[in-house]
Formats: C-alpha cells, structure tokens, sequence
C-alpha cells in the first residue's frame, strides 16, 4: 500500500479523492437557477448552419469534399459548425464561468477544504463542460439531421468526436484561466479562438490555401476538430481520422494534468 | 487531536508561522490569539491540509496532511474566515452540495441539512438564496455546512468578526453546544472577550511565533495583574501624568486617551491618586482582562 502511496506521489496527477462527480451535481445544481444561459449554447450553431449553410449555400452551389467528391455547401458547413459550437462552448464554460468561480465565488476554496481535491476540480469542471456540450451537440445533430445534410450513420459518432473536442479545448481553456488576471485579459483568448473559427477549413476546403501556409492551418486543434466531425457526418471514413483523434486526446490529457496542476498552485500555497 | 512540533510556513523569505509547537487534546476549545498578520490564518490553513507546510512535522488526527489530506479533511468541519458559501445554491442546497463533497449519500445528506437548518436557525430560510441574508445568518450557514460530516475537530478562523453582539452570542451558543457534545474546537480570533467565554486553553501569537501559552485565567495571572484602574485626564497627552504615577502601579500604560494602571486592588489606588492632588474626569477600576495581556504581549503598535 505504501508502494501505491509513493508511485502516486511520484507521478505529475494532482491529488484527488476520487469525487469529481459531487462537482458536476453541484453545477448541475446551479444551472437549474441559471438555465437560461443554455439556450445560447443550443441556438448558436443552429442559427449559422441556416444564415451560411442554407443561406448562403443557395449562392455557392456544390463544393468538393477534398476527395473530388461533390456535396451542397451546408452539408459542407454544418459538421464545421458542430466542431465550432462544441469548441466554443468548452471555452466559454472553462474560462468566463470558471473565472469567475474562481477568483469572486471563491468556490473552490469552500471545496478544496472538503476530502476533494484539485484533480477533482479539474475533472469535475471539465467533466461539466462536456456534458452540456453534448447536450447542444445532439441537439444540433438532429437539427442538421432534420434539414437533411447529414449523409452517414457515422454522423452518430460525431457525438463523442464533439466531447472530444470539447475536452481538449476546456481543459486548455481551464489552464489558461488560471493565469489570467481581470477581465480585460479574456480579449487574448477571443484574438486566438476567432481566426481559428474562420480560417480552419471551416467555410472552405484546405486546398483553398497556398501549400506553403496549409501546415498552420493543419497545427491547430480546431483544424483537426472540423476535419474529424466533417469526416464522419459525410460518411468519409478512413484511418487517417485517428490521427485527429489522437491530437485531440493528448491536448485534452495533458490539459486537464496541467490545469490540476495550476489550481493546486494557486489554492494550496 | 492535532501535534505540531517547530512548524513554519514561508512565502519567499517571509515567515508567517516561524517555528510553533502546539498541542490540541480531544474535546478542548483551543484558541489562536494575535494581531493581523500573526500567523493564525496560515496555521489554520495548514491543520486544514489546504496548505503545505514549509517545515517542521504537524500530525491530525494521528495522520500526516502530506500524505492523507483527503482522508483528514473528511473528519475536519472548517469555517473560514471569509465566508465561502456558494452563492449560487440555494441555503439548504448549500449543506446538501457541500455533504455531497464529503461522499455522503443523498439520503443521508438530506436529513442531515434539516437538522443543521433547525441547529442553526435557518429552517425558515431554507430555500431562500444565500446572498440577501444577513451577516449572522450567513456566518450561521457556514457554521452549519462545516458540520454537514458530523466532524471530530472544527477549525473556525475569526468566526464572529463583523457580527453585531446579538448574533455574537447566538454563534457563542451554538459553539458552546457543539463542545458540550464532545466536538474539539480550534478557533482564531482578536475579540479577547470571545476567547475567554470560548477557550479553555490558547496561544497569543505574534510575528509567526508563540508568545504567550495558557488558560485565560493563567495567562491573566501571570502577564498581568489582578485589576486595572483606568484614569482619563483633561489632556490631549497623558504622558506626563504617568510619569507622577509610576510608583503607585505595577506598571503604567498610556494609551491616546487614557492611562492604565496595573494594580492589585482598582479602589485603593484610585484613592492614592486622588491623595496626590490629581482630579481625573474619570475614574474605572475594573478586573484584568486577556485583552490586557494580549496588548501587553503584542505591543500597542497598530498592526495591518
């Protein structure tokens, strides 16, 4: 038993009691005062898969999946549009919400006195945001599903590939909250979070871009993201769609490490 | 209950607890006096396992926070000094969430939170949200929730500072009953009149160290005398009337606007004084009180 002790000591995991879940109810709790704010979240990606998709599709016409294959602008736009939200909202709930939690609630004081401990926080945070991702991601598949550009069963996966992205992008966001210092300074996370929204080979293909500058676009998570969910909501099956995956898992992972990490440091001095 | 034997806490070069030994035995009241800035709040943190100390060894409840600070938290009831409560919730779903944290079932919980609401006088309140309630009630709240795990020790760090005197001695009762139920207590505060209805034994802190270590009745005894007689003079400097009176106190303590003597017996010497021609516009002999010692021991310099 003191072997476990000291290999738990020894390895970079926060501590944690093992009650992340008592996090997620007490959010749950909370969000049944405040559920208002859910309707942003479901609406969003709706409200674009019709302005651009639909709209602004009927002036586009058909565009090529990469692979000479053929199909209309919003069934082109709409997975992008899925990977955004799901993106989006991982953030909003792991910066704003979590900032504010954590310097003017003070919550995690209360809950860092009780067995919990910062990997609980980290993982009941995250875990949270996940959870109303998937919510707004259901909704919007049956929504895209409904206006009938959805064109595989594997769009089913598109569900956990939406967590996915969830997760890799709210345990970032959760590290970087830590480190911010007022309000002003979320303008840094829009300055990052809007061009990856728009040049991620979210409205048009990769090969829109010359060679030379593709490799950026590919290095950021939300490239991977669109990539991942355009895949499976067109049916575009292939191995190479793990790779997204694995991007993803190991931002997550390393994120949600690093920001028990960071909670420890600024609550357990 | 708790054993720490030369425990410090640093920031940088900062020492906020510089060395202390102390020693909490079940079903005491144990109390934490000094100034702001002493250390009390970092010691409490540390027996609260939410801060590392930086040295020396701390034992609670047998364990080491190192190591089984979750395990420990679970029997420990804390009340901050500030109070944490999730404003968010609803006042009864603040003690079920926060039951919950302790891995307590629903069930349990639930009957649970009845009891505290009825214990902390909050039944009425209970579905109300937390923020328009009083100071009071919310200290009360945050009493209650710390003892959603029926704790063996609670920490309470300045728990009735800010409260008017009415809600004071509604939170004394309630402390009162929770000791006569076998629960140790561990407070901090600056109120010298709290620490003597409370305490049965405390420390006077100041710097990061222990200056001072006893019961009230002790520290009394040994650090002051039996009485103090208190002369208020028509002057804006009082300073030159004690120097006429050293001799007739033990000691002589010239505050803004007053002198203390400190004597064995107030009326006697008030006479003495009067016999010397000196006509104060007031007069007060009163018993010895811990507040006496703990300015003695800590100096009248206003601390921040």
């Amino acid at each position: 038993m003191s072997a476990v002790n000291a290999i738990a000591r020894a390895l970079p995991i926060p501590a944690g009691a093992g009650l992340a879940r008592t996090l997620i109810e007490r959010n749950a709790r909370a969000f049944r005062h405040g559920w208002i704010t859910l309707v942003s979240g479901i609406f969003e990606p709706i409200f674009y898969l019709f302005s651009l998709g639909v709209g602004l599709g009927a002036l586009i016409g058909d565009v090529d999946t990469g692979g000479g294959r053929m199909v209309e602008y919003a069934a082109y736009v709409a997975p992008a549009m899925m990977a955004a939200a799901a993106m989006n909202g991982a953030v909003f709930d792991s910066t704003f919400n979590l900032f504010f939690k954590l310097k003017y609630a003070k919550l995690y004081d209360s809950v860092l006195a009780t067995p919990l401990g910062p990997r609980d926080v980290a993982v009941g945070e995250i875990g949270w945001a996940l959870l109303r991702g998937l919510l707004y991601s259901t909704t919007f598949l049956i929504v895209a599903a409904a206006a009938g550009v959805v064109h595989s069963w594997w769009a089913l996966l598109a569900l956990p590939a939406a967590s996915l992205i969830g997760l890799a992008f709210a345990a970032v966001g959760m590290s970087v909250t830590t480190y911010l210092r007022s309000w002003q300074d979320f303008d840094y996370i829009q300055l990052a979070l809007l061009p990856m929204f728009l040049f991620s080979a979210t409205f048009y293909p990769l090969s829109t871009y010359d060679e030379s500058i593709r490799w950026i676009v590919q290095a950021t998570p939300l490239y991977h993201g669109v990539a991942m969910i355009r895949d499976l909501m067109l049916g575009d099956v292939a191995w190479g769609i793990l790779a997204h995956v694995a991007y993803l898992a190991v931002m997550g992972l390393v994120g949600v490490l690093f920001a028990a990490r960071r909670i420890e440091r600024l609550l357990l001095r | 209950m708790i054993s720490a034997h030369r425990l410090t806490k640093r920031f940088g070069e900062f020492a906020a607890v510089d060395a202390i030994d102390v020693e909490v035995r079940r079903g005491e009241a144990f109390g934490f006096l000094g100034p702001n800035g002493a250390g009390k709040s970092s010691t409490m943190r540390m027996i609260g396992c939410v801060s590392p100390p930086t040295d020396g060894s701390l034992r609670i409840l047998g364990r080491d926070p190192a190591t089984d600070g979750p395990a420990i938290r679970a029997r420990l009831g804390v009340v901050p000094q500030r109070d944490t409560l999730d404003e968010e919730l609803t006042v009864r779903e603040n003690i079920l969430v926060y039951g919950r944290y302790f891995g307590l079932s629903r069930a349990h919980v639930r009957a649970k939170a009845d009891e505290l609401l009825e214990f902390a006088q909050l039944t009425e309140r209970a579905n109300s949200v937390v923020e328009p309630l009083s100071g009071g009630m919310k200290r009360r709240l945050t009493i209650a929730r710390s003892l959603v795990n029926d704790p063996e020790l609670l920490l309470l760090d300045e728990p009735t500072t800010g409260l008017d005197p009415q809600a004071r001695h509604v939170l004394w009762d309630r402390l009162f009953r929770l000791k006569r139920s076998g629960v140790t207590l561990v407070l901090t505060t600056h109120y010298m009149d709290e620490a003597e209805q409370l305490c049965d034994r405390l420390v006077v802190m100041d710097g990061g160290r222990i200056v001072a270590e006893g019961s009230p009745r002790e520290l009394i005894a040994l650090h002051s005398t039996r009485e103090v007689l208190e002369l208020r003079f028509a002057a804006d400097d009082h300073a030159p009337y004690a120097t006429k009176l050293t001799d007739l106190a033990e000691r002589v303590e010239v505050l803004p606007d007053r002198l203390l003597l400190y004597t064995d017996d107030g009326d006697a010497t008030a006479a003495a004084v009067q016999a010397r021609g000196l006509e104060p516009l007031s007069v007060l002999a009163r018993r010895s009180t811990l507040e006496d010692v703990f300015l003695h021991l800590t100096g009248r310099t206003l601390v921040d």
